[in-house]
């Protein structure tokens, strides 16, 4: 689990963030729940003073804004002066499943689960204006956040599209931009989820840092989780004067 | 009916005469047969089973969903299903109650009777344990000498004030009980020769419908809040037998290759959402066992909040197993949602065999031994859950 939680950023976490931009991170997570790495990086990049946008897919905004509170954010208060953009998917879904048809032509960015059957261009358009940098704004680095991928393709999405719409969106945030993405995965060693696999081993490829959350192999334990494990760090050495 | 009193204890047992004064905010709790949680606060209801309840972790959270993989011939996971809604008759909560193969109405007339009777209260309640050695011991209290003389337990009938009740499967309950709450029905075959064909979201029709009714009800009767002016909150429970199974519409559970492999997994995030946004908690049932595309069941337990398998012994080699003789079958926790918190209560083991009794139904703990001689771990029971009645 995290130890105690920093109340303001300690000097190493913000020279991290001056050589960490442009990167994508993957959280994956195994016979565990990856989604503490979720929150801790939504609290971690809202503290830095980095403008979010969060697509949450799975969970209502009060269960991230209750844990965002122990950990020292309010996600209403950073709604409301416009550091976070809040996708809650669960919301958007009900709007386009039960809305009228006039509403649904609009730009939801869940419309893919009505119509379009696959594309994501609505919700790719709506990171990058959510993102992009008005005049008036004053953050650090734009980050995207997604939790979870995996659920894009329960909802009909082919593997292929997600793997556009990731590759869209770094070429938006990553590189003209200069932010970072976090997603989140699901993985497992027996799956028999083939599409899903391709997803999660594509992105280990893609991405500069891989956080792996992990059961314990040696079975369930009840007061250590699990284990993380970093693969692909980079190196900052280079980026060093 | 419903008993307002979130301790259970009222001033009219002479228990105790002190009352604690609810402020306005925390009305939430107030509500019949919920209890908010220790852990994360979250407002909890009880699944039907006592048992049951201590494995989730006190309780299944309201607005989230239980998933129960049902065992081979769908005996136990029925009776779950029905603990689930005689629970919330008991409690007097709203129901809803949906299935292709049964009219709901015959679901109901077959629910379990609820057991009044005060020797079993056996919970796992630090309060009624603590009496309960007062009882044994017949030493006079030293300490706190003015509460000796005030009677040990609540007697009262209303039980709907205790959280988790039991029930008598060898009788039915009674219709007078049924009439005095408010259910709501959805039988496929009814619904799907009422209306013509419709097709939203490329769904199966049947699934379509069901979350149409669903929402319907839930705007309709202001579970999700569209009534503020209306002070008695209530609970909506939602029961859904056998979904994915032939009846729905749905190809998956005969077919390696089905026609649409989204229908299901979409039709759960769109209850997800329904879920979040009101006061309800829902109960479905699933034939996993005859879905042959394996990855469908990974999506689904990834979109369902609570996912429990039940694995019974009819029929197979373990039934005439020496070890397994007291036991009707195993339950496997495949998954319990973290809720407003960064970590969930999960119980200490994992291999839970259940054991079915007229007046009970129990989950007890298995501790494994790996044993040289046989090829097979021995199971050996350790630890008892809850206790068992004396009559």
């Amino acid at each position: 689990m995290l130890s105690n939680p920093p109340s303001s950023l300690s000097f190493l976490e913000g020279s991290l963030l001056i050589v960490f931009q442009g990167k994508l991170t993957l959280l994956r997570d195994t016979k565990t729940d990856g989604s503490f790495l979720v929150h801790h990086f939504l609290s971690f990049y809202l503290k830095a003073g980095c403008k979010v946008c969060f697509v949450a897919l799975l969970q209502s905004f009060s269960h991230y804004n209750i844990i965002a509170q122990k950990l020292g954010v309010s996600l209403t208060a950073a709604k409301e002066r416009g550091q976070l953009v809040f996708l809650e998917g669960l919301k958007s879904c009900f709007d386009v499943f039960f809305g009228e048809e006039q509403h649904v032509g609009q730009t939801n960015p869940l419309q893919f689960v009505s119509k379009d059957g696959s594309n994501l261009k609505t919700m790719y358009e709506f990171v990058r204006t959510s993102l992009m940098a008005s005049g008036s704004d004053s953050w650090k680095c734009p980050v995207l956040l997604v939790d979870d991928l995996s659920v894009l393709l329960s909802l009909g999405v082919r593997p292929v599209d997600v793997l556009d719409f990731i590759h869209y969106c770094r070429v938006a945030v990553c590189s003209q931009l200069k932010g970072n993405i976090v997603v989140l995965v699901h993985s497992n060693d027996d799956s028999e989820d083939e599409e899903n696999e391709l997803v999660v081993n594509s992105l280990c490829h893609q991405s500069n840092l891989i956080l792996w959350a992990e059961g314990l192999a040696t079975g369930f334990c009840k007061d250590v989780h699990g284990q993380v494990k970093l693969a692909k760090a980079f190196s900052l050495l280079p980026m060093l004067p | 009916m419903a008993a307002l009193a979130t301790g259970g204890a009222t001033p009219s047992d002479g228990a105790t005469s002190f009352q604690r004064k609810v402020p306005a905010s925390s009305r939430l709790a107030a509500i019949a047969g919920t209890r908010p949680s220790v852990r994360h606060g979250q407002l909890l209801l009880s699944s039907g089973l006592p048992s049951l309840d201590c494995v989730l972790g006190g309780g299944l959270a309201v607005g989230t969903l239980l998933l129960i993989e049902e065992d081979k011939y769908g005996i136990y996971s029925n009776l779950l299903f029905k603990y689930f809604l005689a629970e919330g008759i008991v409690c007097g909560h709203n129901l809803f109650v949906a299935s292709a193969k049964e009219d709901p109405a015959d679901i109901l007339k077959e629910l379990p009777a609820p057991l009044f009777d005060d020797v079993h209260k056996n919970q796992v309640d630090e309060k009624e344990t603590a009496i309960k050695s007062k009882q044994e011991s017949q030493e006079s209290m030293k300490i706190a000498w003015r509460y000796q003389n005030l009677p040990k337990m609540e007697v009262s009938p209303a039980a709907s004030a205790r959280f988790g009740h039991y029930y008598d499967v060898s009788k039915t309950v009674s219709p007078e009980l049924l009439k005095s709450i408010k259910w709501h029905r959805f039988f496929l075959p009814e619904e799907m020769s009422l209306h013509p064909e419709i097709k939203t979201c490329n769904m199966t029709c049947g699934y379509t419908r069901l979350l149409q009714s669903i929402q319907r009800i839930i705007y309709q009767e202001g579970f999700d809040g569209s009534y503020p002016q209306k002070k008695q909150k209530n609970i909506l429970r939602i029961g859904i037998q056998s979904l994915g199974s032939v009846l729905w519409g749905d190809d998956i559970c005969c077919t390696d290759n089905p026609e649409d492999i989204f229908s299901l997994t979409k039709f759960l995030y769109v209850l997800r959402g329904l879920l979040r946004m009101s006061l309800s908690a829902c109960i479905i049932t699933v034939p996993a066992h005859l879905i042959q595309n394996k990855a469908i069941m990974e999506r689904v337990t990834n979109l369902s909040d609570t996912v429990v398998g039940l694995e019974s012994f009819i029929g197979s080699e373990r039934e005439t197993n020496p070890l397994y003789k007291d036991y009707q079958g195993l339950i496997h926790v495949h998954q319990i949602p973290r809720l407003n918190s960064l970590i969930c209560d999960v119980s200490g083991t994992k291999d839970l065999a259940f054991r079915l009794k007229r007046k009970q139904f129990t989950i007890e703990f298995a501790d494994h031994q790996p044993c040289a001689s046989q090829k097979e771990h021995i199971l050996t029971f350790k630890h008892r859950l809850s206790f068992r009645a004396s009559s």
